[in-house]
Protein backbone atom coordinates (compact mmCIF):
# COMPACT_ATOMS: atom_id res chain seq x y z
CA UNK A 1 0.00 0.00 0.00
CA UNK A 2 1.02 3.25 -0.67
CA UNK A 3 2.08 6.35 1.70
CA UNK A 4 1.01 9.35 0.36
CA UNK A 5 1.54 12.91 1.58
CA UNK A 6 -1.24 14.79 0.71
CA UNK A 7 -0.09 18.88 -0.03
CA UNK A 8 -2.90 20.45 1.81
CA UNK A 9 -3.44 18.40 4.78
CA UNK A 10 0.36 18.48 5.22
CA UNK A 11 0.70 14.60 5.76
CA UNK A 12 1.24 11.26 5.04
CA UNK A 13 -1.28 8.95 4.85
CA UNK A 14 -2.39 5.41 4.32
CA UNK A 15 -3.42 4.76 0.48
CA UNK A 16 -7.03 3.77 1.06
CA UNK A 17 -7.83 7.50 2.07
CA UNK A 18 -7.09 7.93 -1.50
CA UNK A 19 -8.37 7.56 -5.08
CA UNK A 20 -6.46 8.03 -7.87
CA UNK A 21 -7.79 10.31 -10.74
CA UNK A 22 -5.51 9.45 -13.78
CA UNK A 23 -2.70 11.28 -15.71
CA UNK A 24 -2.93 14.69 -14.77
CA UNK A 25 -2.72 18.92 -16.61
CA UNK A 26 -4.85 17.12 -19.74
CA UNK A 27 -6.42 20.51 -20.50
CA UNK A 28 -10.00 19.98 -22.00
CA UNK A 29 -10.11 21.56 -25.52
CA UNK A 30 -11.10 25.54 -25.34
CA UNK A 31 -13.23 25.82 -28.37
CA UNK A 32 -14.99 21.83 -28.58
CA UNK A 33 -16.63 22.93 -32.16
CA UNK A 34 -13.39 23.18 -33.86
CA UNK A 35 -12.00 20.12 -32.04
CA UNK A 36 -11.44 17.44 -34.71
CA UNK A 37 -12.40 13.53 -34.02
CA UNK A 38 -8.85 12.54 -34.11
CA UNK A 39 -8.03 15.75 -31.24
CA UNK A 40 -11.02 14.12 -29.27
CA UNK A 41 -9.43 10.71 -29.15
CA UNK A 42 -6.38 11.70 -28.09
CA UNK A 43 -8.07 14.00 -25.49
CA UNK A 44 -10.33 11.33 -24.00
CA UNK A 45 -8.92 8.19 -24.51
CA UNK A 46 -4.84 8.55 -25.02
CA UNK A 47 -2.36 8.59 -22.35
CA UNK A 48 1.18 9.04 -21.71
CA UNK A 49 1.13 5.76 -20.09
CA UNK A 50 4.46 6.86 -18.73
CA UNK A 51 7.16 4.45 -17.49
CA UNK A 52 9.16 6.56 -14.81
CA UNK A 53 8.09 10.05 -13.28
CA UNK A 54 4.30 10.09 -14.31
CA UNK A 55 2.08 12.90 -13.46
CA UNK A 56 -1.14 12.51 -11.85
CA UNK A 57 -3.63 13.97 -9.88
CA UNK A 58 -5.46 12.28 -6.39
CA UNK A 59 -7.96 12.87 -4.24
CA UNK A 60 -7.78 12.97 -0.58
CA UNK A 61 -11.36 11.40 -0.61
CA UNK A 62 -11.54 10.23 2.84
CA UNK A 63 -9.62 13.41 4.66
CA UNK A 64 -9.74 16.82 3.30
CA UNK A 65 -11.73 15.50 0.33
CA UNK A 66 -9.51 18.14 -2.74
CA UNK A 67 -7.50 17.01 -5.41
CA UNK A 68 -4.18 17.27 -6.07
CA UNK A 69 -1.18 16.70 -8.41
CA UNK A 70 1.48 14.22 -7.96
CA UNK A 71 5.08 12.99 -9.57
CA UNK A 72 5.35 9.26 -9.58
CA UNK A 73 8.20 6.68 -10.46
CA UNK A 74 5.68 4.40 -11.73
CA UNK A 75 8.51 1.82 -12.42
CA UNK A 76 8.90 1.56 -8.22
CA UNK A 77 5.97 3.08 -7.32
CA UNK A 78 7.85 5.99 -5.13
CA UNK A 79 6.20 9.12 -4.75
CA UNK A 80 8.77 11.87 -5.99
CA UNK A 81 7.01 15.45 -4.77
CA UNK A 82 2.92 15.69 -3.87
CA UNK A 83 1.81 19.58 -5.07
CA UNK A 84 -1.33 21.60 -5.03
CA UNK A 85 -4.19 22.59 -8.01
CA UNK A 86 -2.48 25.17 -9.89
CA UNK A 87 0.86 24.37 -9.22
CA UNK A 88 3.28 23.04 -12.00
CA UNK A 89 7.20 22.25 -10.10
CA UNK A 90 9.19 22.07 -13.54
CA UNK A 91 11.52 19.39 -14.87
CA UNK A 92 14.57 20.26 -12.61
CA UNK A 93 12.92 20.84 -9.32
CA UNK A 94 11.10 17.37 -9.32
CA UNK A 95 14.50 15.80 -9.95
CA UNK A 96 15.37 18.14 -7.25
CA UNK A 97 12.96 16.53 -4.78
CA UNK A 98 13.79 13.07 -6.16
CA UNK A 99 17.30 13.57 -4.50
CA UNK B 1 13.89 -33.12 -33.73
CA UNK B 2 11.27 -36.17 -32.71
CA UNK B 3 8.27 -35.81 -32.02
CA UNK B 4 6.84 -36.66 -28.28
CA UNK B 5 5.34 -39.55 -28.14
CA UNK B 6 4.61 -42.86 -26.05
CA UNK B 7 7.84 -44.31 -28.39
CA UNK B 8 10.24 -41.65 -27.73
CA UNK B 9 9.70 -41.38 -24.30
CA UNK B 10 10.65 -45.04 -24.01
CA UNK B 11 13.43 -44.98 -26.15
CA UNK B 12 14.92 -41.80 -24.24
CA UNK B 13 14.19 -44.04 -21.17
CA UNK B 14 16.86 -46.43 -22.05
CA UNK B 15 19.65 -43.28 -22.16
CA UNK B 16 17.90 -41.97 -18.63
CA UNK B 17 16.58 -39.27 -19.92
CA UNK B 18 20.15 -37.34 -20.83
CA UNK B 19 19.82 -37.27 -24.87
CA UNK B 20 16.56 -34.89 -25.05
CA UNK B 21 17.33 -32.16 -27.71
CA UNK B 22 16.94 -28.59 -26.77
CA UNK B 23 13.35 -27.54 -27.18
CA UNK B 24 14.00 -24.56 -29.76
CA UNK B 25 16.98 -22.82 -30.46
CA UNK B 26 19.06 -20.13 -29.22
CA UNK B 27 20.02 -17.83 -32.10
CA UNK B 28 22.02 -14.94 -32.74
CA UNK B 29 20.33 -12.30 -34.14
CA UNK B 30 20.58 -12.51 -38.17
CA UNK B 31 20.82 -8.50 -39.88
CA UNK B 32 17.65 -8.68 -41.44
CA UNK B 33 14.26 -10.63 -41.28
CA UNK B 34 11.56 -9.82 -43.21
CA UNK B 35 9.12 -10.10 -40.41
CA UNK B 36 10.33 -8.86 -36.71
CA UNK B 37 7.57 -9.69 -33.58
CA UNK B 38 8.64 -7.95 -30.59
CA UNK B 39 7.44 -9.22 -27.11
CA UNK B 40 7.83 -13.19 -26.48
CA UNK B 41 4.74 -14.11 -24.25
CA UNK B 42 2.35 -16.60 -25.37
CA UNK B 43 0.34 -14.10 -28.12
CA UNK B 44 3.95 -13.10 -29.72
CA UNK B 45 4.84 -16.83 -30.01
CA UNK B 46 1.66 -17.57 -31.22
CA UNK B 47 1.75 -15.15 -33.79
CA UNK B 48 5.31 -16.22 -34.96
CA UNK B 49 3.71 -19.87 -35.01
CA UNK B 50 0.82 -18.95 -37.28
CA UNK B 51 2.88 -16.73 -39.82
CA UNK B 52 5.73 -19.41 -40.30
CA UNK B 53 2.01 -22.18 -40.63
CA UNK B 54 -0.24 -20.47 -42.36
CA UNK B 55 1.42 -18.42 -44.44
CA UNK B 56 3.81 -17.79 -47.44
CA UNK B 57 7.57 -18.79 -46.52
CA UNK B 58 9.25 -15.75 -44.31
CA UNK B 59 12.17 -15.60 -42.30
CA UNK B 60 10.09 -14.28 -38.94
CA UNK B 61 12.06 -13.70 -35.34
CA UNK B 62 10.75 -13.36 -32.11
CA UNK B 63 12.60 -10.63 -29.91
CA UNK B 64 11.88 -11.00 -26.28
CA UNK B 65 13.92 -8.62 -23.94
CA UNK B 66 13.75 -11.27 -20.78
CA UNK B 67 12.64 -14.81 -21.21
CA UNK B 68 10.07 -16.15 -23.18
CA UNK B 69 6.74 -16.47 -21.10
CA UNK B 70 8.49 -14.45 -18.32
CA UNK B 71 5.91 -11.84 -18.36
CA UNK B 72 2.01 -12.08 -18.23
CA UNK B 73 1.89 -15.32 -20.04
CA UNK B 74 3.38 -16.60 -16.76
CA UNK B 75 1.59 -14.68 -14.21
CA UNK B 76 -2.17 -15.03 -15.12
CA UNK B 77 -4.80 -17.44 -13.72
CA UNK B 78 -5.45 -19.64 -16.72
CA UNK B 79 -9.16 -19.52 -17.01
CA UNK B 80 -10.11 -19.97 -20.60
CA UNK B 81 -13.85 -18.97 -22.27
CA UNK B 82 -15.76 -16.91 -24.32
CA UNK B 83 -18.90 -15.87 -23.12
CA UNK B 84 -18.26 -11.99 -23.70
CA UNK B 85 -20.97 -10.16 -24.67
CA UNK B 86 -20.39 -8.47 -27.84
CA UNK B 87 -20.53 -10.25 -31.16
CA UNK B 88 -17.33 -8.87 -31.94
CA UNK B 89 -15.50 -10.55 -28.92
CA UNK B 90 -17.65 -13.67 -28.71
CA UNK B 91 -16.42 -14.37 -32.22
CA UNK B 92 -12.61 -13.75 -31.38
CA UNK B 93 -12.80 -15.53 -28.06
CA UNK B 94 -14.63 -18.08 -29.20
CA UNK B 95 -12.10 -18.51 -32.54
CA UNK B 96 -9.57 -18.67 -30.15
CA UNK B 97 -10.92 -21.43 -27.52
CA UNK B 98 -11.98 -24.08 -31.03
CA UNK B 99 -7.99 -23.45 -31.37
CA UNK B 100 -7.28 -24.57 -27.68
CA UNK B 101 -9.37 -27.84 -27.96
CA UNK B 102 -6.84 -29.13 -30.51
CA UNK B 103 -4.05 -26.98 -29.29
CA UNK B 104 -2.10 -30.03 -27.76
CA UNK B 105 -2.04 -32.06 -30.93
CA UNK B 106 -1.12 -29.26 -33.03
CA UNK B 107 1.71 -27.72 -31.30
CA UNK B 108 2.94 -31.69 -29.95
CA UNK B 109 3.22 -30.43 -26.94
CA UNK B 110 0.62 -30.98 -23.84
CA UNK B 111 -0.78 -27.35 -22.84
CA UNK B 112 -2.91 -29.25 -20.52
CA UNK B 113 -6.01 -27.94 -21.50
CA UNK B 114 -8.95 -28.78 -19.19
CA UNK B 115 -12.39 -27.76 -20.13
CA UNK B 116 -13.79 -28.46 -16.73
CA UNK B 117 -16.27 -25.38 -16.79
CA UNK B 118 -16.56 -21.98 -16.00
CA UNK B 119 -19.55 -21.13 -13.46
CA UNK B 120 -20.47 -17.18 -12.57
CA UNK B 121 -22.26 -17.41 -9.66
CA UNK B 122 -25.38 -14.97 -9.92
CA UNK B 123 -26.20 -13.17 -6.12
CA UNK B 124 -29.00 -11.01 -6.95
CA UNK B 125 -31.39 -10.35 -8.90
CA UNK B 126 -29.73 -7.83 -10.93
CA UNK B 127 -26.60 -10.69 -11.52
CA UNK B 128 -29.87 -12.99 -12.76
CA UNK B 129 -31.13 -10.42 -15.24
CA UNK B 130 -27.12 -9.75 -16.59
CA UNK B 131 -26.54 -13.18 -16.58
CA UNK B 132 -29.36 -14.23 -18.36
CA UNK B 133 -28.68 -11.21 -20.87
CA UNK B 134 -24.91 -12.55 -21.84
CA UNK B 135 -26.21 -16.22 -21.81
CA UNK B 136 -28.37 -15.10 -24.50
CA UNK B 137 -26.65 -13.30 -26.35
CA UNK B 138 -24.28 -15.49 -26.09
CA UNK B 139 -26.36 -18.17 -27.54
CA UNK B 140 -27.53 -15.96 -30.33
CA UNK B 141 -23.75 -15.39 -31.06
CA UNK B 142 -23.54 -19.29 -31.56
CA UNK B 143 -21.23 -19.39 -28.07
CA UNK B 144 -22.49 -22.06 -25.82
CA UNK B 145 -23.22 -20.30 -22.17
CA UNK B 146 -26.33 -21.95 -20.06
CA UNK B 147 -27.79 -21.21 -17.01
CA UNK B 148 -28.23 -23.64 -13.90
CA UNK B 149 -30.18 -22.92 -10.94
CA UNK B 150 -28.64 -23.23 -7.47
CA UNK B 151 -29.27 -27.07 -7.34
CA UNK B 152 -27.87 -27.52 -10.59
CA UNK B 153 -24.67 -25.24 -9.54
CA UNK B 154 -24.20 -27.08 -6.79
CA UNK B 155 -24.39 -30.41 -8.56
CA UNK B 156 -21.73 -29.27 -11.12
CA UNK B 157 -19.74 -28.30 -8.15
CA UNK B 158 -20.35 -29.74 -5.27
CA UNK B 159 -18.78 -27.39 -2.68
CA UNK B 160 -20.76 -24.58 -3.50
CA UNK B 161 -23.22 -23.68 -0.27
CA UNK B 162 -26.27 -22.86 -1.65
CA UNK B 163 -28.28 -22.38 1.65
CA UNK B 164 -30.55 -19.79 1.01
CA UNK B 165 -29.72 -17.42 3.97
CA UNK B 166 -26.15 -16.94 3.55
CA UNK B 167 -24.73 -13.19 3.38
CA UNK B 168 -24.54 -13.69 -0.29
CA UNK B 169 -26.87 -16.33 -1.18
CA UNK B 170 -26.70 -18.36 -4.80
CA UNK B 171 -29.28 -17.63 -7.13
CA UNK B 172 -28.15 -19.31 -9.99
CA UNK B 173 -25.41 -19.67 -11.81
CA UNK B 174 -23.96 -19.20 -15.67
CA UNK B 175 -22.15 -21.63 -16.64
CA UNK B 176 -19.90 -22.56 -20.18
CA UNK B 177 -19.25 -25.98 -20.32
CA UNK B 178 -16.40 -25.61 -22.99
CA UNK B 179 -14.37 -23.11 -20.58
CA UNK B 180 -12.18 -23.95 -18.32
CA UNK B 181 -8.15 -24.12 -17.80
CA UNK B 182 -4.53 -24.71 -19.26
CA UNK B 183 -0.96 -24.99 -18.37
CA UNK B 184 0.06 -21.38 -18.98
CA UNK B 185 3.66 -21.67 -19.28
CA UNK B 186 3.37 -25.19 -21.36
CA UNK B 187 1.69 -22.69 -23.81
CA UNK B 188 5.10 -20.46 -24.44
CA UNK B 189 6.84 -23.29 -24.23
CA UNK B 190 4.74 -25.28 -27.04
CA UNK B 191 4.15 -22.58 -29.35
CA UNK B 192 7.99 -21.57 -29.02
CA UNK B 193 9.34 -25.14 -29.75
CA UNK B 194 6.41 -25.55 -32.68
CA UNK B 195 7.55 -22.11 -33.74
CA UNK B 196 11.28 -22.53 -33.89
CA UNK B 197 10.61 -26.06 -35.71
CA UNK B 198 8.91 -23.94 -38.57
CA UNK B 199 12.27 -22.02 -38.59
CA UNK B 200 11.17 -18.65 -36.31
CA UNK B 201 14.62 -17.43 -34.64
CA UNK B 202 13.29 -16.82 -30.91
CA UNK B 203 15.82 -14.47 -29.31
CA UNK B 204 15.72 -14.26 -25.56
CA UNK B 205 17.08 -11.60 -23.68
CA UNK B 206 17.16 -9.23 -26.75
CA UNK B 207 15.74 -5.71 -25.40
CA UNK B 208 14.27 -3.41 -28.91
CA UNK B 209 15.34 0.18 -27.35
CA UNK B 210 14.80 1.77 -30.90
CA UNK B 211 12.55 1.53 -34.41
CA UNK B 212 14.03 2.62 -37.21
CA UNK B 213 11.40 4.39 -39.81
CA UNK B 214 12.59 4.96 -43.72
CA UNK B 215 12.62 7.95 -45.59
CA UNK B 216 9.19 7.12 -46.69
CA UNK B 217 7.75 6.86 -43.07
CA UNK B 218 7.44 2.89 -42.99
CA UNK B 219 9.16 1.02 -40.54
CA UNK B 220 12.72 -0.07 -41.70
CA UNK B 221 14.50 -1.85 -38.64
CA UNK B 222 14.63 -2.37 -35.38
CA UNK B 223 17.89 -0.91 -32.83
CA UNK B 224 18.44 -3.84 -30.26
CA UNK B 225 21.21 -4.42 -27.65
CA UNK B 226 22.24 -6.98 -29.61
CA UNK B 227 22.94 -4.67 -32.72
CA UNK B 228 20.45 -3.88 -35.44
CA UNK B 229 18.08 -5.86 -36.86
CA UNK B 230 16.36 -4.83 -40.28
CA UNK B 231 12.79 -5.71 -40.33
CA UNK B 232 9.97 -5.53 -43.33
CA UNK B 233 7.07 -5.58 -41.06
CA UNK B 234 7.41 -5.43 -37.27
CA UNK B 235 4.74 -6.32 -35.07
CA UNK B 236 4.18 -5.42 -31.48
CA UNK B 237 2.93 -7.85 -29.28
CA UNK B 238 4.46 -5.98 -25.94
CA UNK B 239 1.34 -5.96 -23.28
CA UNK B 240 2.48 -3.80 -20.71
CA UNK B 241 4.97 -2.26 -22.03
CA UNK B 242 3.14 -1.56 -25.53
CA UNK B 243 3.22 2.67 -24.87
CA UNK B 244 7.23 2.39 -24.26
CA UNK B 245 7.75 0.01 -27.42
CA UNK B 246 5.17 2.18 -29.51
CA UNK B 247 6.43 5.77 -28.04
CA UNK B 248 10.05 4.69 -29.90
CA UNK B 249 7.85 4.77 -33.31
CA UNK B 250 6.22 7.52 -32.18
CA UNK B 251 2.84 6.26 -31.69
CA UNK B 252 0.28 6.62 -29.48
CA UNK B 253 -1.40 3.72 -27.96
CA UNK B 254 -4.66 4.52 -25.60
CA UNK B 255 -4.10 1.89 -23.25
CA UNK B 256 -2.67 2.20 -19.25
CA UNK B 257 -1.18 -0.04 -17.46
CA UNK B 258 -1.70 -1.51 -14.31
CA UNK B 259 -0.81 -4.05 -11.52
CA UNK B 260 -2.79 -7.38 -11.31
CA UNK B 261 -1.86 -9.70 -8.60
CA UNK B 262 -2.67 -13.28 -8.14
CA UNK B 263 -2.12 -15.83 -5.96
CA UNK B 264 -1.55 -19.54 -4.67
CA UNK B 265 -2.34 -22.05 -1.71
CA UNK B 266 -0.49 -24.61 -0.71
CA UNK B 267 -1.55 -27.65 -2.78
CA UNK B 268 -4.24 -29.62 -1.67
CA UNK B 269 -6.10 -33.03 -2.47
CA UNK B 270 -8.37 -32.37 -5.32
CA UNK B 271 -11.56 -30.75 -4.16
CA UNK B 272 -12.43 -27.90 -6.88
CA UNK B 273 -13.66 -29.53 -10.05
CA UNK B 274 -14.24 -26.28 -12.02
CA UNK B 275 -13.76 -22.40 -12.46
CA UNK B 276 -15.97 -20.11 -9.67
CA UNK B 277 -16.49 -16.85 -10.53
CA UNK B 278 -18.24 -14.23 -8.27
CA UNK B 279 -18.40 -10.75 -9.40
CA UNK B 280 -20.50 -9.21 -6.11
CA UNK B 281 -18.21 -11.02 -3.64
CA UNK B 282 -15.25 -10.44 -6.04
CA UNK B 283 -13.33 -13.76 -6.17
CA UNK B 284 -12.64 -16.25 -8.71
CA UNK B 285 -11.17 -19.40 -7.78
CA UNK B 286 -10.15 -22.79 -9.58
CA UNK B 287 -8.09 -25.56 -8.46
CA UNK B 288 -4.71 -25.98 -10.38
CA UNK B 289 -3.10 -30.16 -11.66
CA UNK B 290 -0.89 -29.61 -8.81
CA UNK B 291 -3.54 -29.30 -6.28
CA UNK B 292 -3.04 -25.57 -6.01
CA UNK B 293 -5.87 -22.88 -5.45
CA UNK B 294 -5.10 -20.19 -8.04
CA UNK B 295 -6.83 -16.73 -7.16
CA UNK B 296 -7.19 -13.49 -8.84
CA UNK B 297 -7.07 -10.25 -7.13
CA UNK B 298 -8.11 -7.03 -8.75
CA UNK B 299 -5.74 -4.45 -10.27
CA UNK B 300 -4.23 -1.55 -8.36
CA UNK B 301 -5.74 1.69 -9.01
CA UNK B 302 -2.63 3.74 -10.21
CA UNK B 303 -0.58 3.13 -13.21
CA UNK B 304 2.84 1.37 -12.80
CA UNK B 305 4.89 -1.21 -13.92
CA UNK B 306 5.98 -1.99 -11.16
CA UNK B 307 5.08 -5.90 -11.34
CA UNK B 308 3.83 -5.26 -8.28
CA UNK B 309 0.50 -4.40 -6.00
CA UNK B 310 -0.85 -2.99 -2.80
CA UNK B 311 -1.44 -6.10 -0.27
CA UNK B 312 -4.61 -4.96 0.67
CA UNK B 313 -5.68 -5.80 -3.05
CA UNK B 314 -4.83 -9.69 -2.40
CA UNK B 315 -6.22 -9.28 0.97
CA UNK B 316 -9.72 -7.87 -0.26
CA UNK B 317 -9.45 -11.34 -2.92
CA UNK B 318 -8.80 -13.69 0.03
CA UNK B 319 -11.39 -12.18 2.36
CA UNK B 320 -13.90 -12.56 -0.44
CA UNK B 321 -12.81 -15.97 -1.30
CA UNK B 322 -13.35 -17.31 2.49
CA UNK B 323 -16.75 -15.60 2.14
CA UNK B 324 -17.83 -17.68 -0.59
CA UNK B 325 -15.87 -20.93 0.42
CA UNK B 326 -15.35 -20.71 3.94
CA UNK B 327 -13.38 -24.49 4.36
CA UNK B 328 -10.30 -22.82 2.84
CA UNK B 329 -9.91 -19.91 5.75
CA UNK B 330 -7.19 -21.82 7.18
CA UNK B 331 -5.58 -22.85 3.62
CA UNK B 332 -1.67 -21.16 3.63
CA UNK B 333 -1.05 -18.97 0.49
CA UNK B 334 2.20 -20.26 -1.20
CA UNK B 335 3.14 -17.26 -3.30
CA UNK B 336 1.58 -13.90 -4.97
CA UNK B 337 3.17 -12.23 -7.64
CA UNK B 338 2.09 -9.42 -10.01
CA UNK B 339 1.52 -8.71 -13.46
CA UNK B 340 1.94 -5.55 -16.05
CA UNK B 341 -1.48 -5.35 -17.40
CA UNK B 342 -2.24 -3.06 -20.12
CA UNK B 343 -6.42 -1.90 -20.17
CA UNK B 344 -8.08 0.25 -22.86
CA UNK B 345 -11.01 2.34 -22.18
CA UNK B 346 -13.71 -0.18 -23.63
CA UNK B 347 -11.53 -3.73 -21.85
CA UNK B 348 -11.30 -4.76 -25.49
CA UNK B 349 -7.68 -5.80 -27.31
CA UNK B 350 -6.25 -3.64 -30.20
CA UNK B 351 -5.34 -5.16 -32.92
CA UNK B 352 -4.44 -4.61 -36.50
CA UNK B 353 -2.40 -1.81 -38.17
CA UNK B 354 -0.77 1.73 -37.28
CA UNK B 355 0.06 4.98 -38.88
CA UNK B 356 3.29 3.73 -39.29
CA UNK B 357 2.98 1.42 -42.74
CA UNK B 358 4.51 -1.94 -41.47
CA UNK B 359 3.75 -1.58 -38.09
CA UNK B 360 1.47 -4.09 -36.60
CA UNK B 361 0.09 -3.44 -32.94
CA UNK B 362 -1.77 -6.44 -30.77
CA UNK B 363 -2.21 -4.90 -27.31
CA UNK B 364 -4.94 -3.96 -25.00
CA UNK B 365 -5.54 -7.87 -23.37
CA UNK B 366 -5.89 -6.23 -20.01
CA UNK B 367 -6.93 -8.43 -17.53
CA UNK B 368 -8.00 -11.90 -19.92
CA UNK B 369 -5.41 -12.20 -22.78
CA UNK B 370 -4.34 -15.65 -21.83
CA UNK B 371 -7.77 -17.48 -22.97
CA UNK B 372 -7.13 -15.16 -26.01
CA UNK B 373 -3.63 -16.73 -26.92
CA UNK B 374 -4.27 -19.16 -30.03
CA UNK B 375 -6.54 -17.13 -31.72
CA UNK B 376 -4.78 -13.59 -31.15
CA UNK B 377 -1.34 -15.29 -32.48
CA UNK B 378 -3.50 -16.12 -35.44
CA UNK B 379 -5.42 -13.22 -36.20
CA UNK B 380 -2.53 -11.15 -35.81
CA UNK B 381 -0.86 -13.35 -38.20
CA UNK B 382 -3.02 -13.30 -40.82
CA UNK B 383 -2.99 -9.25 -40.21
CA UNK B 384 0.49 -8.95 -40.99
CA UNK B 385 1.04 -11.65 -43.69
CA UNK B 386 -1.50 -9.79 -45.45
CA UNK B 387 -1.12 -6.03 -44.32
CA UNK B 388 -4.96 -6.25 -44.34
CA UNK B 389 -6.81 -6.84 -40.85
CA UNK B 390 -8.03 -10.45 -40.60
CA UNK B 391 -12.07 -10.32 -40.54
CA UNK B 392 -12.00 -10.82 -36.52
CA UNK B 393 -9.41 -8.42 -35.74
CA UNK B 394 -11.44 -5.72 -38.15
CA UNK B 395 -13.31 -4.13 -35.41
CA UNK B 396 -10.64 -4.12 -32.78
CA UNK B 397 -8.84 -1.46 -34.90
CA UNK B 398 -6.90 1.29 -33.50
CA UNK B 399 -9.36 3.28 -34.88
CA UNK B 400 -12.10 2.59 -33.47
CA UNK B 401 -11.06 5.28 -30.36
CA UNK B 402 -11.42 8.24 -32.92
CA UNK B 403 -14.64 6.81 -34.57
CA UNK B 404 -16.49 5.85 -31.52
CA UNK B 405 -17.10 2.46 -32.32
CA UNK B 406 -16.18 1.06 -29.07
CA UNK B 407 -16.79 -2.75 -28.12
CA UNK B 408 -18.00 -2.20 -24.55
CA UNK B 409 -16.52 -5.10 -22.17
CA UNK B 410 -16.51 -3.56 -19.29
CA UNK B 411 -19.44 -4.74 -17.76
CA UNK B 412 -18.28 -7.92 -19.55
CA UNK B 413 -15.57 -8.93 -17.41
CA UNK B 414 -15.86 -12.15 -15.22
CA UNK B 415 -14.66 -9.98 -12.32
CA UNK B 416 -15.06 -6.10 -12.64
CA UNK B 417 -11.32 -5.07 -12.60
Amino acid sequence: MLLIKCPYCEESRPELEFHYEGEAHIARPLDPTTVSDEEWAEFLYVRSNSLGPHRERWRHLYGCGRFFNAVRDTRTDKFIITYRQGEFPDHDSVEESRR
Amino acid sequence: MSDFSILALLRHTLSNHQNWREQWRSPTPKPNYDVVIIGGGGHGLATAYYLAKNHRPLRIAVLEKGWIGGGNTGRNTTIIRSNYLWEASANLYDHALKLWANLSRELNYNVMFSPRGVMMLAHSIHDEQIFNRHIHANQLAGVDNEWLTPQQAKRFCPVLDINPNRRYPIRGAALQRRGGVARHDAVAWGYARAADRLGVDIIQNCEVIDIEKGADGAVRAVETNRGRIEAGRVGVVAAGNTSVVMGMAGVRIPIETYPLQALVSEPVKPIFPCVVMSNTVHAYISQSSKGELVIGASTDQYVSYSQTGGLHITSHALEAVNEMFPMFRRLRMLRTWGGRVDVTVDRSPIIGKTPVPGLFVNCGWGTGGFKATPGSGHVFAATIANDEPHHLATPFALSRFVTGEFIDEAAAAAVSH
